[in-house]
């Protein structure tokens, strides 16, 4: 039977052609425009007027000055967190432990951050926060992975668990040693505008955009390149495969596990050096999240994310406004999510009834989830 | 500090009931999922579904001014969230992580939109359900109001326990479940449909789900707030994983993450203060404890989370 | 063995079941094509066909889990819809499938109440009776109340037989019931076909062996690209030698002529006699000495396995499946860790040495799971080819991937091993069975192999690319390349093999030069 169904001959549809560029571009726009309509009835039954919010969000987060700085801004930590998924989702590994270890990170940043760059001077002092985030970010996945690699425990209960413990330890961070003298909401030592990531000519643009877009280069070059790449690929699709291939499948997971973590933490390292320069107690953006259904839609392609983070940061700056003008909360960002993940799963239902090529979820997913009893 | 104000009364009081409140949500979410995954549904979305759960059942209480009526609508709500579920991963065989993840995202951003736009930044209260007070052992001294004296959804909460476990051992829908997540080939050839099997107990996943999630907006908190599982459907999933599909033991787990959830309130009591953040993150922590200690112990049929296809192995 | 026709009653003169006209196809392969079948009550019917031939697909219209696309069943003379397996368990139509289908943490008698149960309870009291009834008609000893996990797979499959007989079946399809049967196993079940027929129960019989076909069969139906290219009848089956039905059912499938291909193996009656003794070295290549491995709840272990591979020489592993025959071929690979023993490569212990140091001192490994372990399925052709040497030179230079390297290799090693495949850039999950193992093969064969373990090579190949293989591994041998060839086709191993070392329960039961006993001292030794 199955012999059957692969026996026939499959047509490659030639890369250059026209149709096979845009195929995936129209694949990966779709579920977004679908999200975008569905979140439009949404609030047509709120009682609010979908195209003067969706206007709004244009409006306040590109077509202004400002809100496009803001949105630059916010593309740095989006695509460094984008660069940290990819290189666990590859894998297979669901790092959804994501808020976790960008929160925990910026606390240390952001506690330590004053002190260090006072004495250690800008570039040795913001260099080292960078180490202090991705070794933060990288320790914080140490459990699920070792579980993982050894127990073959669920990576996304596991990940979900230590992103609570994450999120609650930053806080007890904050509301304790690193607590600043200062008077008002317990926060942080605010670091100074003079020492924080330097900014670019006349904006409020950091340099954190260039770092991310290096790390982002970087990602997709050791991903597409290197055998590091490859064999993180081959775990990612096929396990099984990846042990008859002779690949340490426990230290690769490990590996990474903790880029996938370190990549988020340096990302917490931009938010707070570039963008906040203070930890505020119980402040958590939940980007994490947010940036899961971005990269699927790129296919875990690095340098296609660049593009969908770039769309997100608009809405999500403009967002803020357009939710604060209708009189909502600011979750409607989660819905359009949401919203978003499930047409992307229904848009790749569609195609794959057409033909079986360009997934956006990596084969091997579910056989990765059942034990033994696989003979094939 | 002193022992011996551990033992006091009001420290027991406190706690048995503040854990039964806690546990109560995550019992029924956990059985759900329990069910879902002996017919191989893994459902990432359950966190979503007691959301939607809380949010419908609060209206529910609130509007029709019944617990009763609250909590089936918080069924509704639940089994709603789960139809999403059963139609994009049972029936057209989507990634049902995906799906989980989605819903849980989806569930949590729309029903904070809903409440904001309902009540803005306002939270009201339902007023308190009555309960069912078991002459003479309600009045045990010490355990005995806190035992004896709850909702009655209480009691047919863990009845209900027994109830899917002997409906799992014994009945012939429980052997269709069982053996949907186990070899689901074999129940498409004992002539037993695999989608329709799976649909039902999604479905009954989704429905113990939003019980769980109404449970905990109206007769534990007493009003709706955003997100107000806070992670209760995630270690939901991860009692059901550990049951290994003996769901009795749903009672124990969900019970151990209610008395973790709860003892930093009773230790209050006792004259023990710890702040907010370290209380929050104890169940999380019990559960890497506990994950640490039987990795090993947890088990997973081997078809979950695969989608069936006639023919294909 | 038995004459098949001492016990058909008369009563089986009239049709039971009758095919006429089916057609399925599926995209891009017809995979019926107008297949007219009659089933007697009280006879086996053999379907014949190598794989691909469309058997399964034939069974699996009969069992209500496709529908035709054209043509009728007919049940009594009567025209019925099979719409789904629940129809054709009500029609009366019992089918044990070639992969069991029971579930193994349930007990025996929770699977045999497993869809057939008409009340919401169970009802275990009646259910053990009708499971002692029909247990007793078959002549077997099985304790329902046994998890399906614990039981052997002889067991196992006489659960599945009273499963398929479990509703008043009078029509029991049986999908290759032999292939994980010891040659004993085969013989019992022989057994208890004649007292099914006895019964006046119609049985279909499908396998790819010849030579089962006809000592079980009543009548042979012979399946070839989806079309049934021949029959025999009950008088052919008894007035002629298996020597001329042997000629005539070759003749048949393959054309005049065809008996000289090595493949035929696979549908012979008698196995080849194999090549007069070959010149083997004295030089022992691989030794494997007193190796144990635990394989925990789940898996097979090993105990106590010793057995040395010459320079040259093929040794086969004879077993039925799951003897551990997988494990000790992931342990010589290095995929699995070992409890107890050494493995010994041209002298130098392999223990500490992981899959790829063992791959670069020349011992490689051909899955048998080809689909699951043996590529990825979402990556080229060209890149499968590579992917047990990431890293190296000439394919990886400072860090960074050679495509046209890797692309060079692909396309040398494709036309080497006559692979069909549109380009070395088509993803490899697109091509056939037949031509992912050739590129297994290519891969395992490149850059001067030493010792080569091929598990289950020819496994679900068609005739033409099992012999294919069948002729590299001599080819090999003949250069020197020492080969272990796990199969559980007897007949292939004592076509190419050396000598047999037999496997049974995780023990090597003993080995035995190939020869004309051969066969009879192996089947011993399986049962050992």
């Amino acid at each position: 039977m199955t012999e059957i169904a692969v026996a026939r001959p499959v047509a490659e549809v030639p890369r250059r052609t026209l149709r096979g560029l845009l195929e995936p571009v129209v694949m990966s726009v779709t579920p977004v425009l679908l999200a975008i309509v569905a979140g439009g009835i949404l609030l047509t039954i709120l009682g609010r007027d979908p195209l003067s919010f969706y206007g709004d969000i244009l409006q306040q987060g590109m077509l202004e000055s400002f809100g496009l700085q803001q949105s630059v801004v916010r593309m740095a930590t989006l695509l460094m967190i984008a660069a940290g998924l990819i290189v666990a989702f590859r894998a297979n590994l669901w790092n959804l432990g994501l808020d976790g270890q960008f929160l925990l990170a910026a606390a240390f940043v952001a506690g330590l951050a004053p002190s260090i760059v006072s004495s250690l001077g800008m570039t040795v002092g913001l260099t080292l926060c960078f180490v202090i985030a991705a070794v933060v970010g990288a320790v914080w996945t140490l459990v699920p992975a070792g579980l993982k690699a050894r127990f073959g425990v669920n990576e996304i209960i596991t990940t979900l668990m230590m992103n609570f413990i994450g999120i609650n330890l930053a806080n007890i961070l904050v509301k304790g040693p690193f607590l600043t003298d200062a008077p008002g909401v317990p926060r942080t030592d605010i670091l100074p505008l003079a020492e924080r990531l330097p900014v670019l000519f006349d904006t409020r643009i950091h340099i954190g955009i260039l770092i991310a877009a290096a790390t982002i280069l970087l990602v997709h070059l050791v991903m597409t390149r290197t055998p590091l790449g490859l064999r993180l690929r081959v775990l990612g699709a096929n396990p099984r495969a990846a042990v008859h291939f002779g690949l340490r499948t426990k230290r690769l997971t490990l590996v990474a596990f903790m880029v996938s973590g370190a990549l988020i933490g340096m990302s917490g390292a931009v938010s707070m050096l570039g963008d906040w320069g203070s930890f505020r107690a119980d402040w958590n953006p939940g980007y994490g999240f947010l940036v899961v259904p971005l990269v699927f839609l790129a296919r875990l392609n690095a340098l296609a994310t660049v593009a969908f983070v770039a769309l997100f940061a608009v809405i999500q700056i403009g967002g803020e406004y357009a939710t604060r003008e209708a009189d909502l909360p600011n979750d409607f960002v989660l819905v359009l999510v949401g919203l978003i993940l499930f047409f992307m799963a229904i848009t790749e239902f569609m195609r794959v009834r057409r033909e079986r090529r360009l997934a956006f979820v990596t084969a091997g997913l579910a056989s990765r989830l059942r034990r033994g009893g696989d003979d094939g | 500090m002193d022992s011996s104000a551990l033992l006091t009364e009001a420290f027991f009081a406190a706690l048995i009931s503040g854990a039964l409140l806690a546990a109560l949500p995550i019992l029924f979410a956990s059985l759900g999922e329990a069910i879902s995954e002996q017919a191989g549904v893994l459902n990432v979305g359950l966190e979503g579904m007691m959301l939607f759960g809380a949010y419908a059942g609060f209206n529910g209480a609130l509007y029709l001014h019944s617990s009763w009526l609250g909590l089936l609508a918080g069924i509704g709500g639940g089994v709603l969230a789960s139809l999403t579920m059963v139609v994009l991963c049972v029936r057209m065989r989507l990634d049902q992580i995906v799906v989980g993840v989605a819903l849980f995202l989806f569930a949590e951003g729309v029903t904070s939109l809903l409440h904001g736009a309902q009540f803005g930044e306002s939270y009201p209260r339902l007023e308190k359900p009555s309960e069912l007070a078991i002459p003479l052992l309600s009045d045990l001294p010490a355990v005995g109001e806190s035992l004896f004296s709850v909702h009655p959804i209480v009691y047919i909460g863990f009845a209900l326990v027994f109830l899917v476990s002997w409906m799992l051992r014994r009945t012939s829908t429980g052997l269709n479940v069982r053996a949907a997540g186990e070899t689901p080939a074999a129940l498409d050839a004992a002539g037993v449909s695999v989608v329709r099997t799976r649909t039902w107990a999604v479905l009954a996943c989704g429905a113990l789900a939003g019980l769980g999630g109404g449970y905990l907006a109206i007769i534990a908190a007493g009003s709706f707030t955003p997100f107000m599982t806070q992670g209760a459907g995630f270690m939901a999933i991860v009692i059901a994983m550990l049951t290994r599909g003996k769901v009795l033991w749903t009672i124990v787990g969900s019970l151990l993450f209610g008395v973790s959830l709860t003892i930093a309130t009773a230790l209050q009591l006792a004259g023990i203060t710890i702040p907010t953040d370290w209380v929050q993150m104890l169940p999380f922590v019990t559960v890497i404890l506990v994950l640490i200690l039987f990795a090993r112990r947890s088990y997973l049929p081997s078809a979950l989370a695969l989608p069936y296809v006639r023919g294909e192995r | 063995m038995t004459t098949p026709d001492s016990t058909t009653p008369s009563r089986a003169a009239a049709p039971a079941v009758e095919l006429r006209g089916i057609t399925k196809a599926f995209p891009g392969v017809v995979a019926n094509d107008d297949i007219h079948l009659t089933l007697r009550a009280g006879q086996v019917h053999s379907l014949l066909g190598e794989n691909g031939a469309g058997k399964s697909t034939l069974i699996s219209m009969l069992s209500g889990m496709i529908a035709p696309d054209s043509g009728e069943i007919l049940l009594d003379g009567r025209p019925v819809q099979m719409g789904s397996p629940r129809t054709a368990l009500d029609l009366g139509i019992g089918t044990v499938y070639q992969h069991l289908t029971l579930v193994p943490n349930l007990t025996v008698l929770e699977n045999l109440l497993l869809g057939s149960s008409t009340s919401v309870m169970l009802d275990f009291h009646a259910a053990r009776e009708r499971f002692a009834e029909l247990v007793a008609r078959l002549g077997a000893a099985i304790d329902p109340d046994a998890r399906a996990d614990t039981l052997a797979l002889g067991q196992l499959q006489q659960v599945e037989i009273v499963k398929a007989l479990w509703r008043d079946t009078r029509i029991l399809i049986l999908d290759e019931p032999t292939s994980m049967l010891t040659p004993q196993g085969v013989a019992e079940l022989q057994r208890v076909l004649e007292r099914l027929k006895a019964g006046g129960i119609a049985i279909v019989f499908i396998t790819h062996k010849l030579h089962e076909a006809i000592e079980i069969g009543d009548r042979v139906s012979i399946l070839k690209g989806g079309r049934i290219v021949g029959a025999l009848d009950e008088d052919e089956l008894r007035s002629k030698t298996p020597e001329q039905l042997k000629a005539r059912i070759v003749n048949l499938m393959f054309g005049e002529g065809a008996d000289q291909l090595s493949g035929v193996a696979e549908i012979e009656i008698r196995p080849l006699t194999p090549d007069e003794p070959r010149d083997v070295s004295e030089e022992a290549e691989l030794e494997v000495s007193g190796l144990s491995i635990d394989g925990g709840d789940d898996e097979m272990s090993l105990h106590d396995v010793s057995f040395v591979v010459h320079r040259g020489e093929i040794l086969g592993v004879a077993g039925v499946d799951g003897n551990g025959q997988r494990q000790l071929a992931q342990a010589i690979a290095g995929q699995r860790p070992i409890h107890a023993g050494d493995i010994r490569l041209a002298g130098e212990s392999l223990r500490r040495l992981g899959v790829p140091e063992r791959q670069e001192r020349g011992l490689r490994y051909l899955t048998d799971d080809r689909l699951h372990e043996g590529i990825v399925r979402d990556e080229s052709v060209a890149m499968n080819m590579v992917l047990k040497r990431i890293g190296q030179p000439p394919f990886w230079r400072r860090g960074t991937i050679q495509p046209s390297a890797i692309d060079a290799l692909a396309e040398e090693l494709v036309d080497r091993y006559e692979t069909r495949t549109p380009s070395i850039h088509t993803r490899i999950g697109a091509l056939s069975g037949g031509n992912i193992q050739k590129v297994l093969l290519a891969r395992e064969l490149a850059f001067d192999p030493r010792l080569v373990i091929y598990n289950k090579p020819t496994h679900g190949l068609d005739v033409k690319t099992a012999s294919f293989v069948r002729s590299q591994i001599r080819e090999q041998a003949s250069q020197g390349v020492s080969a272990l060839v796990i199969s559980t086709e007897l007949d292939e191993l004592l076509a190419i093999c050396d000598r047999i070392a037999v496997m049974s329960s995780g023990r090597l039961t003993g080995i035995v030069e190939n020869g004309q006993d051969a066969q009879a001292r192996v089947g011993e030794l399986m049962v050992a």
